[in-house]
């Protein structure tokens, strides 16, 4: 077989990857692997000490909600003393935007990609402002994600299970028509996805019915972390065939930015994590701004998000361009993907597909980088989103991936 | 001649390099497409190596053509 | 209003029912906080969410506090009511404006191959002229995807280009080059390239002004061209053995526009020279060949014999116009001027009288290279003491051929630009032992826009100053051109003449004219 056939093989995965929303469950349920005090974070390892400020505030958060300390203090020590161990998201099927801390006990999107027989986890959106995915561990947020785990989750979870799953592949191919990209756009997918789940939520007997629809209404990021799921689940299975310069995975921690290619396991590539060019909400600026972070390039990943900015035009506004510019966004990554996809098609190109399948190669031949467009966290924990724009995924990732590529050729 | 032969097609340029030879051939209304070239992987022959051997040709298990 | 910050005060502004999109919004709070006097702005939808955000920013008023949901609150703290004001004048004209964007679908160039071939489905042909060291790997790219290749660039080393052109070779396709800097197919020119009647004589040639200098005088004979294939300056060698001539004659042998074939390179290496015999053979078709040379050989090259059909002419003009004898049943007649001897003997002494003592050499200084080659075999064959190379190098008569690789590394080719020839005209003619000046200058596609207007400066002034130390500089050059071509070769030869400029027909009777003078003074 040679790297041609390779990644023909991975693009045909990848095409016929399905993404349907089965159920919520929690996490030690689904995740066989997740070990007693161990939290998964976004992006790719990284250790305590090291964890920037947002995701320092999601594990003091983790570790109150599951009850393994009384207060922030405590917790912050129990990780200091290694009370605690730290896994990315990503090895264990699951994807979370920002931090994207995720404990046993809370509740996950289980997303099944039945081509391939394998799921994809992603916890439930919380909404935006004081959230655990940015930091935030008061009581309010702790108390939202009681209610969360306790009443929004086992609603949807029947909901789900009255629909017969939600095909989410269905719902993303219908949102690019509709003016999402599926990262930073979210309003159409989630506007579908309620609308869909509505009345089976409603046909419940039992729950807070009222506020679980009234939560999903006012949560315009609601699709994001199902569109996350998806797209890893599709990735994951075209990840592990051998000879594939494929990208299946882009991953931020907040310190690091980190690749995995479908032909190299489980290695990851890394590099500093980039800063992030865009607009800022009022009283905020660069200097406040943290390093990119999340699992949510999984979206670019997958063709999603900047990758198809052409669908989503309103969004290049914040580096001060023009509806042009999101046109030559997308043509742009045409540049260094191998396919156009088949179900993902967007209106303003005439239907074409997204551009699918990022090369490792093409991105160090032509010096063109993956886009991703991305909120920006402020970098004390707690605090929030303080604005959106772009960020490009580090050449040295590719490099390396490159180099680690080629050594492990003809082994 | 058979098809495909060069001297019997219209012929449809992709030009790479010099830009005047794009514009030559555009101010003869001849169907060309300019491309924004520049050296591969930046110019670093490393880079360009590994490159070359990464081709879509190569085998796998042989690391070789 | 209510009173925030030492002297500033915030102004809230409220648009009912107007919805815009949170991004529209925060360029708008962008815009606002430009203004000068401003310290803090916003612009938000008023759902109750955002009003807190305002009010813990300070920029709440009363007039905001009463908003809704689906109302615009245009928030600012300012130092005074006017910068305020200024502020929403601002949003009011961007909210207003019409967005300045580019051409709609317009596409920006391709990066890659693949890009190029999406952006235009039914590509051919590449032509590739990037720097040597990747344009084997371009060329090679291009093959793979199935497209011809023209490859103007050199310094590509002669084993890829074997490599190319075995590959093009199993592919079907056409693998022009390297160093191929002249094409016409199907009547397109291809790099540089002149502007010619389509007709019936094609024409195979490792060599880009031979190729020129033909097509050219075809023209001017009153016939056409079919197609002009370029091979690449190092096909003919033994090295490479003429792996994309071959595929040329075999084309033009089976393209039913072509009726004569002529055959233009420096000699084969022998052999190739065996082979082209054969191929030769098999064109069907009448042919002239010329492997422009030097004294040492004879214009055919070498022992071999060629093929019965073939004609062997002497100098490039000598093919071009047995190629269009051959297609009008005609016999070939060499051409030594066109002038009569009369007017070419009074062309002589007038150049020759008003020298000084001691002006005894031809200088060239050319840009085409098979033309400085061919002028460099007439002067050896005239002449005595004629400095075998292209370099510049001797003390006697010598010619410089300023594409030659040492003259253009970083700088532009002279053919595109004029920089280099001035400085050598100024130069040579500067010599005090210099009698003529020999020059080509080479119209068409690619080439400069006036390429007599960038000699003529350094021409007048040099021959200015020789007159002024009492030297007389003869000018001596020929126009490789047509009048279709861009710059025009009447007119283009008119100026040189204005300047003194003796214009000869062809590169082979310019060489010859100044081998003349030049005796004369020996």
């Amino acid at each position: 077989m040679t790297i041609g056939d390779a990644n023909r093989e991975c693009v045909r995965r990848l095409q016929a990857g399905g993404a349907v929303l089965v159920g919520v469950r929690p996490a030690r349920e689904v995740l066989p692997a997740l070990g007693e005090r161990t939290l998964l974070h976004a992006g790719p390892p990284v250790a305590w000490e090291r964890m920037c400020g947002p995701m320092r505030g999601a594990v003091v958060g983790a570790c109150l909600f599951e009850g393994w300390a009384a207060t922030a203090e405590d917790a912050a020590r129990l990780a200091t003393a290694g009370g605690l161990a730290f896994e990315p998201c990503h090895h264990h099927r699951a994807v979370g935007p920002m931090a994207g801390v995720l404990s046993p006990s809370m509740a996950l999107l289980v997303v099944r990609n039945e081509a391939f027989g394998s799921e994809a986890y992603a916890t439930l959106n919380e909404g935006l402002g004081r959230v655990l995915r940015f930091g935030a561990h008061d009581q309010a947020v702790l108390d939202r994600l009681a209610w969360m785990n306790r009443e929004l989750a086992p609603l949807v979870d029947g909901a789900l299970r009255r629909a017969g799953g939600v095909d989410l592949k269905n719902l993303i191919a219908r949102a690019l028509t509709m003016g999402d990209e599926c990262h930073n756009r979210n309003t159409a997918g989630t506007s579908l996805l309620v609308r869909r789940l509505a009345p089976h939520v409603a046909a419940a007997r039992t729950g807070d019915v009222e506020r679980a629809l009234a939560f999903m209404d006012a949560t315009d990021h609601f699709f994001l972390n199902a569109a996350m799921a998806a797209a890893k689940a599709m990735l994951d299975g075209c990840h592990g065939v051998p000879g594939s310069t494929v990208v299946t995975a882009m991953a931020r921690n907040g310190v690091e930015f980190g690749i995995r290619v479908s032909g190299t396991g489980d290695r990851w590539f890394t590099a500093p994590a980039p800063k992030i060019e865009g607009l800022y909400f009022p009283g905020y600026g660069p200097d406040d701004a943290n390093p990119d972070i999340g699992d949510s390039a999984i979206a670019e990943t997958a063709g999603l998000g900047a990758f198809a900015l052409a669908a989503a035009p309103a969004i290049v506004q914040f580096v001060g361009g023009t509806a042009g510019v999101a046109l030559d966004t997308t043509r742009r990554m045409y540049e260094i993907t191998l396919a156009e996809h088949e179900s993902f098609r967007i209106p303003a190109l005439d239907f074409r597909g997204v551009p699918l399948g990022i090369d490792v190669r093409k991105v160090v031949e032509t010096g063109i980088v993956p886009v991703i467009d991305t909120g920006i966290a402020h970098r004390e924990s707690g605090v929030g989103q303080i604005g959106a724009g772009f960020s490009e995924a580090p050449m040295g990732c590719f490099i390396r991936a490159l180099e680690g590529f080629v050594a492990g050729l003809g082994v | 001649m058979e098809p495909g032969h060069l001297l019997a097609a219209e012929i449809r340029v992709v030009s790479i390099g010099l830009e005047l030879f794009a514009d030559a051939l555009g101010a003869r209304r001849v169907p060309v497409v300019h491309i924004d070239w520049r050296p591969p992987a930046g110019g670093e022959p490393r880079l360009a190596a590994l490159l070359a051997r990464a081709g879509d040709d190569v085998d796998v298990e042989r690391g070789r053509p | 209003m209510s009173t925030g910050a030492t002297a500033m005060a915030s102004w809230n502004f409220v648009r009912k029912s107007f919805y815009q999109d949170s991004v529209t919004l925060m360029l708008l709070t962008r815009d606002m906080e430009a203004v000068p006097g401003v310290a803090r702005a916003a612009a938000m939808m008023g759902t109750p969410q955002n009003l807190v955000l305002l009010h813990d920013a300070g920029l709440l008023a009363a007039a905001g506090e009463a908003a809704g949901p689906t109302d615009l609150v245009i928030a600012v703290l300012a130092s005074s009511g006017a910068a305020a004001e200024a502020a929403r004048a601002a949003t009011e004209r961007a909210l207003t404006a019409r967005p300045a964007s580019g051409p709609p679908g317009a596409a920006p160039r391709p990066r890659t191959l693949a890009g190029a071939l999406r952006a235009l489905p039914g590509a051919n042909l590449a032509l590739i002229s990037v720097p040597g060291a990747y344009a084997g790997a371009e060329a090679l790219k291009a093959l793979r995807a199935g497209l011809h290749v023209m490859l103007f660039s050199d310094n590509v080393p002669v084993a890829t280009e074997v490599e190319l052109k075995t590959l093009a070779r199993e592919r079907g396709l056409f693998m022009m080059g390297p160093d191929c800097g002249t094409a016409i197919v199907g009547g397109v020119p291809l790099g540089f390239a002149n502007a010619v009647p389509r007709g019936r004589i094609g024409i195979a040639a490792a060599s880009g002004t031979g190729l020129q200098e033909v097509v050219c005088h075809i023209a001017a004979a009153g016939d056409g061209v079919s197609h002009a294939i370029g091979v690449g300056g190092r096909d003919l060698t033994d090295a490479v053995g003429g792996l994309m001539l071959e595929r040329a004659l075999a084309a033009l042998a089976s393209d039913p526009a072509t009726e004569v074939v002529c055959v233009i390179g420096k000699p084969p290496g022998p052999a190739t020279r065996a082979r082209l015999g054969d191929w030769l053979g098999r064109l069907g078709k009448p042919c002239v060949v010329n492997f422009v040379t030097r004294a040492a050989r004879p214009a055919g090259g070498g022992s071999t014999p060629p093929p019965a059909a073939t004609h062997v002419a002497a100098t490039l003009e000598d093919a071009a116009l047995a190629a269009v004898a051959l297609a009008r049943g005609k016999t070939p007649a060499p051409v030594e001027f066109t002038d009569p001897p009369g007017a070419i003997t009074r062309l002589v002494e007038d150049a020759e009288r008003r020298m000084r003592a001691g002006q005894r050499f031809v200088r060239g200084v050319y840009s085409g290279g098979t033309l400085a080659y061919e002028a460099l075999g007439l002067l050896e064959a005239r002449l005595a003491d004629v400095a075998p190379g292209l370099t510049g190098g001797g003390v006697a008569h010598r010619v410089v051929d300023l594409g030659e690789d040492v003259f253009t590394v970083g700088r532009p080719h002279p053919m595109i630009d004029g920089t280099v020839r001035r400085e050598w005209i100024e130069k040579e003619g500067a010599a005090a032992d210099t009698a003529v000046l020999l020059l080509d200058v080479v119209l068409g596609y690619g080439t400069h826009a006036d390429p007599a207007g960038e000699l003529l400066p350094a021409i007048v002034r040099t021959r200015r100053a020789a007159e002024s130390a009492g030297r007389h500089l003869a000018v001596v050059a020929s126009v490789c051109g047509t009048d279709g071509d861009p710059q025009g070769r009447s007119a283009q030869a008119a100026a040189l003449r204005g300047a003194g400029v003796v214009v000869m027909p062809s590169n082979a009777q310019a060489a010859r004219l100044a081998a003349l003078i030049a005796a004369r003074r020996a």
